[in-house]
């Protein structure tokens, strides 16, 4: 299937020389969600707001749904919807005018009964003659959303969602991108939240210093953490591993003096017992033992610190004291 | 082309609607003002006053005050409509939508210069119970009018373009506009002066402005009409130009 959106070697240098994108790369498939996630300052806002025409890129190509966002921009921006990080709405329309207004401003005839159900589902109904001012911060998240839903976009860019926002208005909002990726829209968001990430998206995606550090199904990135990692040291150092050994997926150290098993915490049995009684028959004896698993937080904790470096370093958990034999 | 009219509609339809909240305010100072105006110049300081070029004074500063309004509220109106969604950041809105920098101009432009001519109607209609206005050229008055609304309203956008904070959207009003207009012949006609001064009020663009205006009404005018015309519609070009500059540049608009 075709990307929707389509992104190559996306730079961008802001005036003043901060260099926010490196050359980012990127394919969003159509009617997934896509989870970015990122410290404060990664990029995140800046690549958005690219894709949605509000900075221009350096260099570099976007394309939506084959449109090119510069020189076909119509044709580009209307499948879009964006819900902003700051809470930037104006202070003195009424919240059934400000959705109008932007409803107008994507080119759609009005249509009071969608708009109606849109604000009831994100319980502004009864908002609806509110001026802006005077709502609380939620509920202006809230305006926000049914801004940028206004005009059915085929795509929705959800920057910082949750920043501030309550249990219910969470609740609300997961229960809308449920509902949209179903009527097949695509769906962006970022955040600082891996759990959020995990809960809701098909993919993740990782952004640091203004590259793109992976992007991976979140199915497999989920296999990933339910490996662990058994690390048994041995006392005399060995050359290679024995054919014995060698049937199990397992690993020397350089020096020869670590065995590393991987295996699969969620599976029927682990082989454990049976490697242990593998490298005892192989005649080696046991130094230390130890059992490792990363999560998610781990992954993206040193994505971010050492920029790309290891990426499989491990939480550790020491686990019982090996018996002697 | 494709223009998307939808969007322009709601930019000028909200930008209206935001008038009409203030409408008490935004018609209130400047009659309230412009009848200030012909009480003090026109009955106490007008009474001692001979006619100039045959038109009573009272009569011959109604084109002057109502360009004097025009041009400050045109300006205003404009620059702030621009400038506040900059300011509260939903500008972003806008700049995402799929609208032209052409389309946001004809939306915010439009509306302001529709205010403004509705008060110049106004403002003519208030000085109507001061003094017997007749307008000599009705067509030419009201399209003077319109011109001035939109060139000064475009002007006016490009200040709200321009502005970063408060200070810059005050400052060219306060600073520019008011002294060209009361120095441009506005409460005086240009012959009254001294010839050097004469000469200095020529390089004043309000001066054209505002003795064309006044020819449509009593005939009488400081330059030629024809001047009048051309240099007024040079500066809605000139604007134009530089809006477009600044749009294709997307000048404090996009980073
Ligand atoms: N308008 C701007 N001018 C100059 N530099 C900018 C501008 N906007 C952002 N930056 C810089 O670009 C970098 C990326 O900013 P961006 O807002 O994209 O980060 P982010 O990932 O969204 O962060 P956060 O999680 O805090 O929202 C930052 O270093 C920021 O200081
Ligand atoms: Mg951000």
């Amino acid at each position: 299937m075709n990307p929707i959106v389509s992104i190559q070697n996306l730079s961008k240098v802001y005036q003043g020389g901060h260099q926010a994108l490196k050359e980012i790369n990127l394919e969003i498939k159509e009617g997934e969600i896509l989870a970015l996630l990122g410290p404060n300052g990664a990029g995140k806002t800046t690549l958005i707001s690219t894709i949605c025409g509000i900075v221009s890129p350096s260099s570099g190509t976007v394309t939506v749904n084959n449109h090119d966002i510069i020189k076909n921009y119509r044709e580009s921006r209307e499948l879009i919807g964006l819900v902003p990080q700051e809470l930037t709405l104006g202070a003195f329309e009424t919240v059934w005018n400000t959705i109008n207004f932007s409803r107008g401003l994507f080119g759609k005839k009005k249509d009071d009964a969608y708009l109606e159900e849109l604000l009831r589902e994100l319980t502004l109904w009864d908002k609806k003659d509110n001026e802006l001012r005077t709502l609380s911060g939620g509920m202006k998240r809230r305006v926000l959303i049914a801004k940028a839903l206004s005009h059915q976009p085929k795509i929705l860019f959800l920057d910082e969602p949750t920043a501030g926002v309550d249990v219910e208005l969470r609740k609300d909002m997961w229960n809308i991108v449920r509902r949209l990726k179903e009527s097949g829209v695509t769906i962006i968001l970022t955040t600082h939240y891996i759990e959020e990430a995990e809960e809701i998206a098909d993919r993740i995606g990782v952004i640091n210093n203004g590259e793109l550090l992976l992007i991976e199904d979140k199915k497999e990135l989920m296999q990933k953490l339910g490996q662990k990692q058994l690390i048994v040291e041995i006392k005399e150092p060995i050359e290679t591993l024995s054919t014995q050994l060698s049937k199990y997926s397992v690993s020397l150290s350089e020096d020869g003096s670590k065995i590393t098993y991987t295996y699969d915490t969620r599976g029927d049995g682990t082989g454990i017992t049976s490697l242990l009684q593998a490298i005892n028959e192989s005649g080696l004896s046991l130094k230390d033992m130890q059992t490792t698993q990363s999560s998610l937080e781990d992954i993206f904790v040193n994505l971010v610190h050492d920029d790309g470096g290891d990426q499989n370093q491990h939480k550790n958990s020491k686990v019982e004291k090996p018996h002697a034999h | 082309m494709r223009i998307n009219f939808q969007a322009i509609k709601v930019i000028y339809k909200y930008e209206m609607l935001r008038a009409w909240k203030t409408l008490f305010q935004s018609l209130a100072s400047p009659v309230i003002s412009t009848a200030l105006y012909f009480v003090v110049f026109g009955s106490a300081i007008g009474s001692r006053i001979d006619t100039i070029e045959g038109v009573s004074y009272g009569l011959f500063i109604v084109p002057g005050l109502t360009m004097l309004s025009l041009l400050t509220q045109s300006i205003a109106n404009a620059s702030f409509g621009i400038f506040f969604p900059k300011f509260t950041g939903s500008i972003y809105e806008v700049l995402s939508a799929p609208v032209s920098f052409f389309e946001i101009m004809v939306g915010y432009v439009g509306a302001a210069a529709s205010k403004s001519f509705v008060l110049g109607v106004v403002i003519l209609i208030t000085a109507s119970f001061f003094v017997d206005l007749k307008i000599a050229h009705p067509v030419w008055m009201a399209t003077f009018l319109i011109l001035t609304c939109i060139s000064f309203s475009l002007f006016g956008f490009i200040i709200g373009l321009w502005a970063n904070n408060f200070e810059k959207l005050q400052i060219i009003p306060l600073l520019i506009i008011t002294p060209l207009v009361f120095l441009g012949g506005s409460f005086y006609s240009v012959s009254m002066l001294p010839p050097f001064w004469q000469t200095v009020t020529l390089f004043n663009p309000v001066l054209y402005l505002v003795s064309g205006f006044r020819w449509s009404f009593f005939e009488v005018s400081d330059v030629n009409v024809g001047l009048s015309l051309g240099m007024i519609v040079f500066f809605l070009v000139a604007c134009l130009a530089v809006i477009s500059w600044m749009f294709k540049t997307g000048y404090r608009l996009k980073e």
